[in-house]
C-alpha cells in the first residue's frame, strides 16, 4: 500500500511541476505586455503619428515615416509574393499526390526555416548591388522571399479542404479544369486563403533583420522606391540601441504600435477563418 | 461539327496553359532556394579561397588588417542555441502535456492561444524588452548572486554586465518556447486515446499514463520539435544582437558578453567596405544557411516519417 501512496505522490508532484512550468512559460508574456503598455502609452501622442523622428537632443518626434514606409513595403512584397504563393498553392493542391508537388512542399518548408537575415543578404546581392543603392524595392524583395513559402503552405492547406464533390460537380457540368480551379475551388476556399495571407503579412510586418541592409532605414520622408526607406521595426531597433533617452521613448511607443498592428491583423485573420 | 472540335481543343489548351502557369509559380520556390544557395556560395568564394579551414578555427577577426576567423561567432551561436534548447525543451513539453493531459479543455484553449501570442511577437520587440528590462534585471539580481556565490566555477566567473551569453540564451529560449510547445502539443494530441485508456485501465496514475503511453508514442515528434526550435534559435538575429553584448570572445562564463553569427552580419554587413570583409560575412551567412538547411531537412524528414507511420495505422 505504501508503494501506491508513493506512486500517487509522485504523480501529483509531476502534475504540480507541469503547472509551474506552464506558469513560467506565460510569465515573460505578461511582463512583456505590461512593460510595452506602460512604457509605450506614455510616449504616444498625436505628434507620434504625424511627425518624423527629431534629433536626439530635442524631445518629441514620431515615427510617421516608418509607419508609411512599412506600409509601402508590405504592399509591394504582397504584390510579389501573393500571386506566386497562391497560384503555386493551386498547383500543389491540384496535383497533391505528385512527386514534384511533394518535393516543392518540402522545399517550401525548408525555405520557411531559412533565417530571415539570409534573405536580406540575398536581396542585397540581387537588388542593392546591381542598382547601387539601398532601396525600398530591395526591402520588399527580402520580405517577399519570407512571405512566399508561408502563403504557399497555408493556402494549400485551405484548398485541400474543399470537398472533391464540388470539383466533380463543376467538371460534370462541362466547366474546364482551369476555370474549376479558379472559380470553384479557390473561390470556396477564399476565407481560409485570406486568413493565410493576413497571417503572413502580420509575420513580415515585424521583420527587422532582412531590412537592415536592404531598405536601410531613413530619418526623413522618402517616397522614391529606389531610395532607402524608413520602416517601423528598423526604427525600433535603431532607437533602442541608441544612447538617447528621447529615442528610447520613441522605441517603446513604436513597439506598442507594432504589437497593436500585428495583433489586429491576427485577430482579423482569425475572424476570416471562422466564417 | 468542326466548330465543336475547335472548342474542345480550345478548352484543353486553356487547361494546358493554366497547368503550366501554376507549375511555373510552384517552381519559383525551388528557384528561390537554388538562387539563395548559389548566391551565398558565389559571394563567399573570395573568403573561402583565402582562408580555407582557418576561417573556422581562427578567432582573429580584424577587418582593418584583413584577418577573418569566425570561431567566436560559431561558438556563440552554438552555445547560446544549445542553452536555449536546454531551457526551453522541458518547459515547452511540460506546457504541451499540461494542455493536453491535465487542464480542462477551456483552460487549455486559453493557454494555447496565449502561447500563440508569444510566437507572434516580433523579434525586435523581444530585443527591446531584453535590453531595457531583462538585462538590467539580470545585472542587478541574478548575476551578482551567481558571481558572489558560484564565482569559483568558470561558468559563473566575472563581473555582472547584464548583456551576456546568459541574457542571449534566455531571450532565445523564450522565443523558441512557442515552437516547441505547439509542435509537441500536436504530436501529443495525435496519440490515440485508446493508448491512454489502456494505461488507466491497468491502474496507472496520471504520470505513469503519460510516461508509459503518451511519451513513447510522441517521442520522435517531440525530437522534431526540438530540432526545429534549434534551427530557429541559430538563425535568430535581432533579439540576440540586442542582448548578447556583441563581444567576439570565447569565454566559458555565462556572465560574459558573446557574439553570434547572425549578430555579426547584422552589425557589420552594411558597413563592410573591403571585398574580403564582405566576403567573410557572406561566408558566415553561408555557414548559417548550411546549418539551418541541414537542421530543417532533418527535422522535416523526421516529422514526415512519423505522420507516414501513423497513417499506416501500425497500432
Amino acid at each position: 500500500m505504501r508503494s501506491l501512496h508513493l506512486r500517487h505522490f509522485k504523480s501529483g508532484l509531476v502534475v504540480i511541476s507541469m503547472i509551474i512550468a506552464t506558469i513560467i512559460v506565460l510569465l515573460p508574456l505578461c511582463f512583456i505586455f505590461v512593460n510595452i503598455i506602460k512604457m509605450g502609452l506614455s510616449s504616444l501622442s498625436p505628434e507620434f503619428f504625424t511627425s518624423i523622428p527629431k534629433p536626439p537632443d530635442e524631445s518629441g518626434g514620431g515615427v510617421a515615416n516608418g509607419l508609411v514606409g512599412s506600409g509601402i513595403m508590405l504592399v509591394i512584397s504582397s504584390l510579389i509574393g501573393l500571386p506566386i504563393g497562391i497560384l503555386g498553392a493551386v498547383y500543389l493542391s491540384e496535383h497533391r499526390h505528385g512527386t514534384f508537388a511533394s518535393f516543392i512542399r518540402f522545399c517550401a518548408d525548408v525555405l520557411a526555416g531559412v533565417p530571415s537575415i539570409i534573405t536580406g543578404m540575398v536581396a542585397y546581392v540581387l537588388v542593392v548591388v546591381p542598382f547601387k543603392s539601398f532601396s525600398a524595392i530591395a526591402g520588399s524583395v527580402a520580405l517577399a522571399l519570407i512571405m512566399i513559402p508561408i502563403v504557399l503552405r497555408t493556402a494549400e492547406e485551405q484548398l485541400k479542404m474543399v470537398p472533391d464533390t464540388l470539383r466533380e460537380a463543376s467538371l460534370a457540368l462541362g466547366v474546364p479544369h482551369w476555370r474549376t480551379s479558379l472559380k470553384v475551388i479557390l473561390k470556396s476556399a477564399m476565407g481560409g486563403v485570406i486568413t493565410g495571407i493576413l497571417l503572413s503579412v502580420a509575420r513580415i510586418a515585424g521583420e527587422t533583420a532582412p531590412l537592415l541592409f536592404t531598405a536601410l532605414g531613413n530619418q526623413f520622408w522618402n517616397w522614391k522606391l529606389m531610395q532607402p526607406m524608413a520602416a517601423l521595426p528598423l526604427q525600433i531597433f535603431n532607437f533602442a540601441i541608441s544612447p538617447y533617452d528621447g529615442w528610447h521613448k520613441l522605441a517603446w511607443g513604436g513597439a506598442l504600435v507594432l504589437v497593436i498592428i500585428m495583433f489586429s491583423i491576427n485577430l482579423a485573420a482569425k475572424s476570416f477563418g471562422r466564417r | 461539327m468542326p466548330e465543336k472540335t475547335f472548342k474542345r481543343n480550345d478548352l484543353l489548351k486553356g487547361d494546358y496553359i493554366f497547368r503550366l502557369c501554376t507549375l511555373l509559380f510552384a517552381s519559383v520556390i525551388l528557384v528561390i532556394l537554388v538562387v539563395i544557395v548559389w548566391q551565398m556560395t558565389k559571394e563567399s568564394l573570395p573568403a573561402i579561397r583565402k582562408f580555407r579551414w582557418d576561417f573556422l578555427v581562427s578567432s582573429d577577426w580584424n577587418p582593418v588588417d584583413g584577418k577573418f576567423g569566425a570561431l567566436p561567432y560559431i561558438y556563440g551561436s552554438v552555445v547560446s542555441s544549445i542553452l536555449a534548447i536546454i531551457i526551453a525543451t522541458p518547459l515547452g513539453v511540460a506546457t504541451a502535456l499540461f494542455i493536453t493531459e491535465i487542464s480542462s479543455r477551456r483552460i487549455g484553449r486559453v493557454i494555447s492561444s496565449l502561447v500563440e501570442l508569444l510566437a507572434a511577437i516580433p523579434s525586435v520587440i523581444y530585443g527591446l524588452w531584453g535590453i531595457f528590462v531583462m538585462a538590467p534585471w539580470l545585472q542587478q539580481t541574478i548575476q551578482p548572486w551567481l558571481s558572489d556565490h558560484l564565482g569559483s566555477i568558470p561558468f559563473f566567473a566575472g563581473a555582472p554586465y547584464g548583456v551576456s551569453m546568459m541574457a542571449g540564451a534566455l531571450i532565445l529560449s523564450i522565443m523558441i518556447l512557442p515552437i516547441i510547445a505547439a509542435i509537441s502539443w500536436e504530436v501529443i494530441l495525435a496519440v490515440p486515446q485508446s493508448q491512454r485508456e489502456a494505461a488507466i485501465a491497468l491502474g496507472a496514475t496520471k504520470w505513469e499514463m503519460i510516461r508509459i503511453s503518451v511519451l513513447p508514442y510522441a517521442k520522435s515528434g517531440i525530437l522534431g520539435a526540438v530540432i526545429l526550435g534549434l534551427g530557429r534559435a541559430i538563425g535568430e538575429t535581432m533579439a540576440v544582437t540586442m542582448v548578447i553584448g556583441n563581444n567576439p570572445q570565447i569565454s566559458l562564463s555565462l556572465l560574459a558578453p558573446a557574439y553570434t553569427m547572425p549578430s555579426v552580419i547584422a552589425n557589420e554587413f552594411a558597413e563592410a567596405t573591403s571585398t574580403l570583409h564582405y566576403s567573410a560575412l557572406m561566408e558566415i551567412g553561408l555557414l548559417l544557411l548550411g546549418i539551418t538547411l541541414l537542421v530543417n531537412i532533418f527535422a522535416r524528414l523526421l516529422i514526415a516519417s512519423i505522420s507516414r507511420k501513423q497513417k499506416g495505422g501500425v497500432h
